[in-house]
């Protein structure tokens, strides 16, 4: 082994055509960024106002714009992916080996979930609830940019496995023993735990952060049960984060004690247990797809809401049934593994746990549904997504109930059936619900709105795409075809499904391909569709009672609330929440030490994949130092004062 | 009101709770892989081949008096006694030191022994289990370390206080955590 | 007239859609829904009998997310408004109540049903039961005949009518035994040995595979298994007796080498206890796993922690 390369050779520079492929592509478009950046000369700009910010609002828009090129990422894996599906059959081995295959199964589902879904799910948390409760920043910003970049070289360090190296050939939870080093020798699964390790204490952080956030720093008045939806299902969603992504860690943390100093978690024989791998990785695993849909049944409470023009229906009800769905996700993660034989009590008793989810989340569809009642719904494309998650939810939910049945699952489980199950819900429900966030929120942080036309077209696009791509694999799974085959007979008659299936992923590459248009043309066209008045869709809660976009301080003055739908009773009674007697405010300073620690970090999860022990001494000792530097900073924050804010409100009202 | 961002009081203090929470997750998801673990012994040594419970209780016991001395540093604190703060924390450093030499050499001991983390799934979990208490207790040193340094330049402010007083919580927080060590894994694997 | 375009449109879209599923689906076997054993049969009809309950709920939604958004969409200006009515409790304990009475319908259905269709559970017939060890290896299924001596590679035969009483593991990381026609797919994992009870009513040849990504050969590991009349699987046997291979413990070490789409193949003999050997060598040291078989110590090994 070299001292300074570790196990890295030039041999890990070598790919086949698809995977250069991908390289090539993958450079192009970051030279193109830089090219960009230097040729508007922005690098100043881009340093201090983005990268170093502690402002809660651009580090949410970084957030959905890493998460967005990672979309790009994931959706080009599963186009190849399905590619492969439709060639190989019979005596064609279509464009991929099976190795190769299996990697970009892996990096799919890593990257969909880890780097899409989390982070456009913290891209919304963040710009929303410090709005919505009133609150000028997170309780902790430093902590917050920290948890950023964490996330971002997280997915830094996944993308470089395209180039450098492998990535795991496992399956997204790289179930042992295959990911152990006996059966997965390479540096893949090496890759696949330190981006995860990374991004993952990065969302466990921002977790506690945004608990503290909304637990602390709420309005005066605003008592938990006058909490807008949403943000009672972040409450929900971050005490997952908090309770399960301990449990990530230290999984991921004995698989890569196995692997690095071939010890015995989950090693076949010598007092190995795989199985206890998959019931840790569930434990976390089944929390973090509520973590997910949590927050997009928030979003929809305050869409429905706002475009109905009426109060959420059953507030107490919604919020009874988030917090059964945030109990309940704990007590179900055997249901992902029923057919590892745990025996006729266990199976039905975490069968029957599963159903009873099925109650709450019923009870909030009808909520929603009597909160349009008697109501003036506008078909704004928020809404459009929301009826499309009504529609395809309703369905994923019915398979879903479908497969709890222990003895049914016997017969789904591991096939095509389950993975369109679970796109059905990660797609019907976490998708088109941050979709439609984003529409709702966009102009309330850029101050114009989004093209309805083009985003109506890419609603379209979406669903049709995904009823096309995703009831081809339901039908599939009767047939009896598997999860992750690369290769099959023609005489099991799936060719044509899953021709279908690619079809339709084609119309919803269409669909984002709209999106991008959507906010290329909402771009060029903001001067016809801004918005001055800072409350567009005239909205109910108090991120849409200042300024569109609101100023770096979020409130000149911080509201006092006495009901739920705070800024809506304030129009009906024509009472402004606040006067206009300015104060000092004191906000966070930037700072480039969030960045520090977490490339750090990156460093050292760099080091662990290729056992580089020099570089990762480096990573450690670099990390500590930054946090030390940070602890003996006093001039952390700095004051705006009564006057500027003056200024700066009246400049606004002004515009 | 402090001066930070309209932050309400406590607020660091209740963020460190909720870490502490997180915290504890980790430790049982170690805890409960050790259970299952514990047995699988591979042909290798069990518990009560390896424990030294009289060497064990010596190290209970020092970090036991270091929870002790930490608490009465923070009182030291309070009362804005620099010198006395600065002792204090001083002498729980040099307990945490000690402690974790002594847990070093218990390593070191049993790897020269052949009975290194290596040898079976139970020997994992244990030195796992442990080693993750032990680096702990190595960052909270290092910590400690940084703010007695930060006592002697700029004296007891109320921001240093505020995260000494997280400190003091995360050592005792230890400390319960390394009962669960000594009954669960020691205990009951020497009886 | 541009919005009559629109439905005709639509329309014609969705009967080419239809038309197209139908066309290609013309010919397919849906291996799930079409059970050819008592398991399977009884898991496909849980599965109806869910879906069932399922639509009560369902459709109801449907009808209403659509009734309710058009009724009261902003233009009809007719419809009651109520910006501000938000609760009825009689509403809200219906629908709390409706889905907890579904659920708690089939929470019985569940329990009766998992404790029926076990994979432990033994299959009640007047016929004395047929044991087949199941060995998962790279990437090949073998298949032990203990009564029979006999051992197969990705070949599988049994009776027609006879329980056929599985013990699964795996020399090779998890996979999953999965036989659609027949029911219940179970892990197959290193230093585990599960037991699986399955029937088929009728002879005929069904598909067999891993469930489980297990690496690069994986998707090759696929198998005919082939239910027969007593009087062919009794010639079958005879006939892979007389086959010229055998299995020795020196030539399992062979066949678990990695291979991928590896051809069917038969052993006119095999070693006793081979299967207890694959399980217990995950489970204890070589030595003390000989010390311990020639005591006698290991005898039925159905579950090994």
């Amino acid at each position: 082994m070299n001292v300074l390369f570790g196990n890295l050779t030039l041999s890990a520079f070598q790919h086949d055509p698809v995977q250069l492929g991908g390289v090539v592509f993958m450079f192009l478009g970051i030279i193109g960024v830089l090219g960009l950046i230097t040729y508007l000369k922005r690098w100043k700009w881009i340093w201090t106002e983005w990268v170093t910010t502690t402002d809660h609002k651009k580090i949410g828009v970084m957030y959905i714009i890493i998460a967005v090129v990672m979309l790009l990422r994931g959706l080009m894996d599963a186009s190849i992916l399905r590619l492969q599906q439709v060639l190989s059959v019979g005596s064609s081995n279509g464009v991929l080996t099976s190795d190769h295959f299996q990697q970009i199964v892996t990096a799919h589902g890593t990257i969909m979930i880890f780097f899409v879904a989390m982070g456009l799910l913290f891209g919304i948390i963040n710009l929303v609830v410090p709005l919505q409760i009133g609150a000028r920043d997170v309780a902790f910003p430093f902590l917050n940019s920290t948890s950023f970049w964490l996330y971002a070289l997280g997915a830094v360090l996944i993308n470089m496995s395209l180039f450098v190296g492998e990535f795991a050939a496992t399956g997204w939870l790289a179930y042992p023993p295959l990911s152990e080093l006996a059966y997965s020798p390479g540096v893949g699964v090496d890759y696949y735990i330190w981006a995860l390790q990374i991004s993952g204490v990065g969302s466990l952080l921002s977790g506690v952060n945004f608990l503290v956030t909304i637990f602390k720093m709420r309005c005066q008045g605003m008592s938990l049960m006058k909490m807008p939806m949403f943000v009672w299902s972040v409450i929900g969603s971050m005490s997952l984060v908090v309770f399960a992504f301990p449990i990530l860690t230290a999984t991921l943390a004995m698989l890569s004690l196995d692997r690095f100093f071939g010890m015995h978690f989950f090693t076949a024989g010598m007092g190995g247990n795989p199985m206890m791998y998959v019931n840790l990785i569930w434990a976390w695993g089944h929390p973090e797809v509520y973590i997910l849909v949590l927050p997009a049944f928030g979003i929809f409470s305050e869409i429905v809401a706002t475009f109905s023009q009426k109060r959420l229906f059953g507030y107490k009800s919604m919020v009874w049934a988030i917090m059964s769905i945030t109990f309940l996700s704990f007590v179900v993660w055997l249901h992902h593994f029923f057919t590892m034989g745990a025996g006729a009590d266990v199976n039905s008793f975490f069968g029957i746990m599963t159903m009873i989810i099925a109650i709450p989340t019923g009870v909030k569809v009808f909520n929603w549904l009597f909160t349009m009642y008697r109501g003036r719904v506008h078909f704004t494309t928020p809404m459009l997504w929301f009826l499309g998650f009504v529609t395809t939810f309703t369905i994923g939910g019915m398979t879903g109930v479908l497969m709890a049945s222990p003895p049914a699952d016997f017969q789904l489980h591991n096939s095509l059936f389950l993975v369109a199950h679970f796109h059905n819900m990660i797609i019907g429900g976490v998708v088109f619900g941050f979709f439609a966030g984003i529409t709702y929120w966009f102009p309330k942080y850029f101050g114009f709105k989004l093209n309805e036309k083009i985003g109506a077209y890419a609603f379209w696009c979406w669903i049709v795409g995904f009823l096309l791509a995703f009831v081809p694999l339901y039908i599939l799974g009767l047939m009896g075809a598997t999860r992750r085959l690369d290769h099959y007979d023609p005489s099991m008659g799936w060719q044509g499904l899953f021709i279908v299936s690619g079809v339709g992923l084609m119309i919803i590459f269409l669909g984002v391909a709209l999106q991008i248009l959507q906010f290329a043309v909402s771009i060029w066209q903001r001067k016809q569709n801004r918005d001055l008045t800072g409350d567009l869709w005239n909205g109910r809660t108090l991120e849409w009672s200042t300024t569109s976009p609101p100023p770096h301080y979020n409130f000149a003055i911080l509201p006092v609330v006495e009901d739920r739908d705070p800024f809506w009773v304030a129009k009906e009674k024509g009472a402004p929440l606040t006067s206009r007697h300015y104060e000092d405010i004191v906000m966070p300073k930037n700072t480039p030490l969030g960045l520090y620690i977490a490339t750090f970090a990156f460093l050292f999860g760099f080091a662990m994949v290729w056992h580089m022990t020099w570089l990762a001494i480096v990573g450690v000792i670099g990390v500590i130092t930054v946090l030390a530097i940070r602890s003996f900073d006093d001039d952390t924050h700095y004051t705006i004062t009564a006057a500027e804010v003056a200024h700066i409100e009246s400049g606004a009202h002004h515009e | 009101m402090s001066k930070v961002l309209h932050q309400p009081e406590g607020t660091l203090k209740f963020g460190f709770w909720v870490y502490l929470m997180t915290d504890c997750v980790l430790f049982a998801s170690f805890f409960a892989t050790y259970i299952v673990l514990r047995n699988n012994t591979f042909g290798g040594p069990a518990g009560h081949d390896i424990f030294n419970l009289n060497y064990v209780l010596v190290e209970t016991i020092i970090l036991l008096i270091s929870s002790f001395t930490s608490g009465l540093a923070m009182l030291a604190v309070q009362n804005k006694e620099k010198g006395q703060a600065l002792m204090l924390f001083g002498v729980t450093l040099l307990l945490g030191l000690t402690f974790l030499f002594m847990e070093v050499s218990e390593f070191r001991n049993l790897i020269a022994d052949g009975n290194g983390p290596a040898r079976s799934g139970f020997l994992s979990s244990y030195f796992s289990l442990v080693g993750l208490h032990g680096l702990h207790i190595a960052a909270g040193s290092i910590a400690m370390a940084i703010g007695m340094f930060q006592i002697m330049k700029k004296g007891l402010t109320e921001s240093i206080s505020e995260r000494l007083n997280c400190l003091s919580l995360f050592w005792h927080f230890l400390d319960i955590i390394w009962i669960f060590i000594f009954t669960i894994v020691y205990l009951m694997g020497a009886l | 007239m541009k919005k009559n375009l629109k439905v005709i449109f639509g329309i014609l879209i969705g009967t080419l859609t239809v038309a197209l599923f139908v066309g290609i689906l013309r010919n397919s076997n849906f291996e799930v829904l079409n059970p050819a054993g008592m398991i399977a049969t009884k898991e496909r009809n849980l599965m109806s009998l869910a879906a069932i309950l399922m639509l009560v709920v369902a459709i109801p939604v449907f009808v209403m997310t659509f009734t309710i958004a058009w009724k009261y969409r902003a233009s009809n200006t007719k419809a009651t408004y109520q910006p501000n009515w938000d609760h009825n409790t009689l509403a809200e304990v219906i629908w709390w109540g409706i889905p907890c009475i579904i659920i708690a319908i089939l929470s019985v259905v569940t329990w009766n049903s998992s404790h029926e269709l076990d994979p432990s559970q033994s299959i009640v017939s007047s016929k004395a039961p047929i044991t087949i060890q199941v060995v998962a290896l790279q990437w090949k299924w073998l298949f032990i005949y203990p009564e029979q001596g006999i051992a197969t590679v990705n070949y599988l035969e049994f009776p027609e009518n006879t329980p056929v009483h599985f013990e699964v593991t795996s020399d090779a990381p998890m996979n999953a035994f999965w036989i659609p026609q027949l029911g219940s797919q179970i892990y197959a994992m290193p230093g585990m040995s599960m037991p699986l009870h399955l029937i088929a009513d009728k002879t005929g040849s069904y598909d067999g595979l891993s469930a489980n990504i297990s690496g690069a050969g994986f998707a090759g590991m696929k198998f005919k298994a082939t239910s027969a009349s007593a009087a062919d699987f009794n010639s079958w046997v005879e006939s892979v007796q007389q086959s010229p291979d055998a299995l020795t413990s020196y030539s399992y070490t062979t066949l678990a080498e990695p291979t991928i789409n590896t051809p069917p193949t038969s052993f006119a003999s095999v070693p006793g206890g081979l299967y207890n050997q694959i399980v217990m060598k995950y489970v204890m040291p070589m030595r003390a796993l000989d010390d311990a078989s020639l005591n006698g110590m290991i005898m039925n090994n159905n579950h090994i922690q």
